[in-house]
């Protein structure tokens, strides 16, 4: 990989700040709440979760696509004071970014302690992409014509030149591709919360309906109600928390290619923001790829995995096809990937509970069926068959891989705890 | 003045103060697909942008292009979002590059425009020839009335050219 780490010299803000709390409703269809009640539970759960009370938040940050509900609903109904507070527009990647922007308003001194929440209604209300509800024939204008008019509408629709374009210019095959959701199907089959429990098979991928070429219904990921929270303040109050901290050592937020509009116009269009993006997580975090025991690469289709980890520098380009179907992101093995079952299994939340699953597991507590111990904490079995542990063994680096479009990627790398 | 118009009961309406897509559509209703041109860095592009993305430039004028290419990738719906396009399942949305301007800026760059696989009369193209295509298959450019003057760009099979013997398509079918 073509990146220079700088690992001796501590820089930007590298292991100063932490995530301590991580809050989630479940993941469901049709949740029967609204996304206040959504965001206020998560909230509230993360808060619990880091053995903090709700006066030691005075930070607020959300992202949504006006599918949600702001932090001042939120924080009010929680009866939060807060010193800084700012909900964004965006889906996927945002997360990872707002990790970053947490850590820079208490650097700066704006407030203390940050929680960062996602809520929506994904399947009973707002479905991305969607107007399948709607006649579909509301006004074309303007730049909506070089995109709507050709009936391209969906993120499958849109980000399908790239990955077509990858099988021609590399060879990738479908089968290689079908291996990410058959393996996070393992790993949900060992998440009691999973939408999709259920382990699927390559072959059961491929022979599901297409959607679009060259995604197959199962290679895109589900639709969910959920909220979803995380909580980052400074190392030093980190270590007052409840459970080991997830110490975060380098953050890049939504890096872009050039050409945002339509990514698919400058080239190599099978290239990713992860291509720029590495330049800054590397270097910022100290450690590579090698070093990463855990991998969460966001897997909105079973394609955005593949292609983030190649343009990362988990393998070389054009080689994701071969490194998705290896084995290696199987729990048990190397460096696995999503162990919660990710988007494609778990639930569709735009990234954050990627960052959560990771969370847990550098606390060596992912919440599966393991029995729990006298201490409260999951006694792991590392036994990885179906319906049995899957927490990975001894893991102490993390790495999250945010994506939103071919061009746009955030990420973020986090060690345990210390 | 806003210019109105109608594709498959989709209105199509291009405010009076979005000069650039009105005068794009417009070209392509006359019968020649035109581009912007930057006078700065004589880069053309695609879609229409409020300055030039190689140079930024916020000068640019309106040059006619072949309309010939070849599909440089695709994506095959069989499940429309919309639902005025499910009556043409399966349909193909195309990305053309254009013959102009191939590897400029940079070499993995083009001229590279979206649009449907259609008939020669515009009409999105039935089954057996979104069948026969895939990625090299030469193209051409092909006006969709869609009123007020304006035309959609789309694209189909350019009869004169020289065909790849075995285009490349998605291999599981």
């Amino acid at each position: 990989m073509d990146v220079e780490l700088d690992a001796a010299s501590p820089k930007h803000l590298r292991g100063k700040y932490a995530i301590v709390g991580v809050g989630e409703t479940g993941y469901s269809r049709g949740s029967g709440m609204t996304t206040r009640a959504l965001g206020t539970r998560a909230v509230r759960a993360a808060i619990e979760d880091a053995g903090l009370t709700t006066a030691d938040i005075d930070g607020m940050l959300s992202y949504s696509g006006n599918d949600s509900t702001p932090s001042t609903a939120i924080a009010g109904d929680l009866g939060i004071r807060l010193n800084f507070y700012m909900d964004c527009q965006g889906g996927g990647s945002s997360t990872e970014a707002l990790v970053g922007i947490a850590m820079g308003v208490i650097e700066a001194g704006l407030c203390k302690t940050v929680a960062i929440f996602r809520a929506m209604n994904g399947y009973s209300q707002v479905r991305i992409g969607g107007t399948g509800r709607s006649s579909g024939r509301s006004a074309l204008s303007g730049d909506a014509l070089f995109g709507r008019a050709y009936g391209q509408l969906s993120a499958a629709q849109s980000f399908a030149p790239a990955f077509m374009r990858h099988m021609y210019e590399y060879g990738t095959t479908p089968e290689q591709v079908a291996h990410v959701k058959a393996i996070h199907s393992e790993h949900a089959s060992n998440n009691p919360k999973a939408y999709y429990k259920k382990r699927v098979t390559v072959a059961e991928v491929l022979a599901s309906r297409v959607i679009c070429k060259p995604l197959h219904l199962l290679d895109c990921c589900v639709e969910t109600d959920n909220g979803n929270c995380i909580i980052v303040t400074s190392m030093d109050r980190a270590r007052d928390c409840r459970h080991v901290p997830a110490r975060i050592l380098g953050v890049v937020g939504r890096c872009s290619k050039p050409r945002l509009d339509n990514y698919y116009q400058a080239g190599p269009i099978t290239t990713v923001a992860g291509y720029y993006a590495k330049h800054i997580l590397w270097p910022n975090a100290g450690v590579g790829p090698e070093d990463i025991q855990v991998t969460g690469s966001y897997d909105a289709f079973t394609f955005t995995t593949l292609l983030q980890l190649e343009d990362y520098g988990f393998c070389k380009k054009g080689e994701g096809g071969e490194y998705v179907s290896s084995g290696i992101m199987r729990l048990g093995n190397r460096r696995p990937n999503n162990t919660s079952g990710g988007h494609l299994c778990e639930g569709y939340t735009h990234g954050i509970a990627m960052v959560i699953e990771n969370v847990r597991q550098l606390r060596h507590d992912a919440d599966d069926s393991c029995p729990l111990g006298a201490d409260g904490g999951r006694q792991h079995t590392y036994d990885y068959a179906e319906g049995g542990c899957r927490q990975v063994k001894d893991v102490e680096l993390a790495a999250n891989l945010g994506w939103a479009t071919p061009a746009t990627g955030s990420a973020l790398v986090m060690a345990r705890g210390a | 003045m806003a210019l109105s118009g109608d594709y498959l009961g989709m209105a199509v309406s291009i405010d009076d103060i979005d000069p650039a897509n009105q005068a794009f559509y417009t070209y392509c209703g006359s019968g020649v697909l035109h581009l912007q041109h930057c006078p700065a860095c004589a880069l053309m592009r695609y879609p229409t942008t409020t300055a030039c993305p190689w140079c930024a430039s916020a000068e640019a004028e309106w040059r006619p292009v072949s309309g010939k290419g070849a599909i440089y990738s695709y994506c095959e719906v069989h499940h429309a979002i919309a639902p005025v396009f499910r009556p043409f399942l399966p349909y193909m949305i195309l990305l053309v590059e254009l013959d102009e301007q191939a590897g400029a800026p940079n070499a993995a760059d083009g001229l590279r425009l979206t649009g449907n696989l259609v008939d020669a009369a515009g009409e999105l193209a039935a089954e057996t020839a979104v069948r026969a295509v895939g990625i090299g298959t030469r193209v051409r450019v092909v006006f969709k009335d869609i009123g007020g003057g304006m035309a959609l760009p789309q694209w189909t099979l350019d009869e004169d050219a020289e065909q790849p013997a075995d285009p490349w398509r998605y291999p599981l079918e």
